[in-house]
């Protein structure tokens, strides 16, 4: 049976692991990423998505380098996203030891790079990443960091995305990103029952119940940031409490597994 | 000759530096090999890959690669494909059309089925059933759970090479073994203990 994912976020502004609120990111957390990346191999973590969040373009080469520096230790999927603008660069992400690549502005600014990559690499490379917001007027999807809107709305949006090439959706909401309200459950439903590709739940995980909601809204894959650096083991108790609610998740993948296999 | 090191044949397709991050994991070393004439001098061969069927054979056969595998493979040299790599062992693709792989293991590559509630890719970690031993997949537990990213399976002519199949829509091939010819379906690289241990034993097997 195909499990149930758990996903480490780290945001990166600047090669350093920040805390995201609502898109601010402020606190930084680790000052070295690898660091992070050391404590989720060992605590069985499915997956890592990496995203740079600087607002500076010349953050793509330090970038890079973090990438591949994480790729060398870490034997799990790995996505990276921020400041994808060209083939080449996306490229050089993959070339530094990522698996998939996140999107998200160019879905708006430029869909027929997101077609070229997806036929370059395969769908299975392309994570569509959409940011929600909402207001009086609804709820519409954001992009370039949150700052500009699409006026699309997030179904219509998920759809497209997957049409022009996406594997997979990566959810976020802007309004519960570091808010500690669990995931914006209602739009991520909508989400989930509108595509056929996977998708990828993001953005206000504070209890492990927010996890197991989200699962429950339809996604295939739960992701939370901030709650993994500030707990102690905390991907492990997360799985735990997945599998006790009823979720399955891989139960392998912890450090002592890697002992006995001697591959350690 | 170096037998702890594994040619990693590079055609242009896909992340490599997984590859060879959990060959150096393991105790061994990649080299990336995209010379036809250098294939000979490994005593074994990864022919990993993601992206397209179609791009990918037309590599192969354009770089003279193809021909480079399988004298090495009538050579007796343990072959290892991963993902796509396994998918170009078999006779023949329907992806995007039908073509013709290296025709090693008597398989079609076909898409998912069109499922209700079946999503495609098959993305995450699924568990594997073992159909017999070998020496690739000593020391797992018995259904461990490993990573995929794939649309097309890959369906075995003959029972006999399948080694371990997996369940997505109805049951298929996720590695495959006849003599000197192994394929993996989902990525051992980024499978972490589990998949460590699958290329650790590749690694380690050392042919009469």
């Amino acid at each position: 049976m195909l499990k149930k994912r758990l996903i480490a976020v780290l945001i990166l502004r600047d090669g350093q692991v920040v805390q995201s609120v609502r898109f601010k990111h402020t606190n930084v957390i680790h000052s070295n990423a690898i660091h992070a990346i050391e404590c989720f191999n060992k605590w069985a973590v499915d997956e890592i998505v990496i995203l740079n969040v600087s607002r500076d373009a010349a953050s793509r080469e330090q970038f890079a380098e973090v990438v591949g520096n994480i790729s060398s230790e870490c034997f799990v999927p790995l996505t990276a996203g921020g400041w994808i603008t060209d083939m080449e660069y996306a490229g050089q992400l993959l070339r530094s030891g990522a698996d998939k690549l996140c999107i998200n502005t160019a879905f708006l600014d430029d869909p027929e790079l997101v077609k070229a990559l997806s036929l370059r690499y395969g769908r299975q490379c392309i994570v569509a990443s959409m940011d929600v917001k909402a207001d009086e007027a609804g709820v519409r999807v954001m992009v370039d960091r949150g700052s500009r809107d699409t006026g699309s709305d997030p179904v219509a949006w998920a759809q497209r995305a997957a049409e022009l090439g996406a594997g997979e959706i990566f959810f976020n909401s802007i309004d519960h990103d570091g808010n500690r309200k669990g995931y914006h459950l209602d739009v991520l439903k909508q989400v989930c029952s509108a595509v056929d590709v996977p998708v990828i739940a993001f953005g206000g995980v504070f209890q492990w119940q927010d996890l197991v909601d989200g699962i429950h809204a339809g996604a295939a894959a739960v992701a939370a940031a901030n709650i993994f650096h500030y707990t102690e083991h905390s991907t492990k108790k997360a799985k735990r409490f997945m599998a006790e609610a009823g979720v399955p998740v891989r139960s392998e993948g912890s450090h002592e597994l890697l002992q006995t296999l001697s591959v350690s | 000759m170096d037998t702890r090191k594994i040619a990693v044949i590079d055609y242009g397709m896909g992340n490599l530096r997984s590859v060879l991050n959990a060959l150096h994991q393991v105790g061994a070393e990649g080299v990336l090999v995209s010379d036809p004439e250098s294939v000979s001098a490994y005593r074994k061969i990864i022919l990993p890959g993601v992206g397209a069927f179609n791009e990918a054979i037309t590599n192969l056969n354009r770089l003279g690669m193809a021909q480079a595998l399988g004298e090495a493979k009538n050579n007796g040299v343990p072959l290892l494909g991963i993902c796509l790599g396994m998918q170009l062992m078999c006779k023949i693709s329907e992806e995007d059309g039908l073509h013709q792989g290296l025709g090693w293991i008597d398989a079609a590559v076909r898409r998912f089925p069109e499922q209700p509630g079946l999503k495609v890719p098959h993305i995450g970690w699924n568990d594997l059933s073992f159909r017999r031993s070998h020496y690739l997949v000593e020391g797992l537990p018995p259904h461990p759970d490993v990573y995929f990213v794939h649309s097309y399976r890959v369906e075995c002519a003959d029972p006999s090479d399948v080694l371990a199949t997996c369940d997505y829509g109805g049951e298929f091939t996720a590695i495959f073994a006849r003599e000197n010819v192994m394929g993996i379906q989902f990525h051992p690289e980024k499978s972490q203990a589990i998949g460590l241990r699958i290329l650790k034993n590749y690694v380690e097997f050392a042919p009469c």
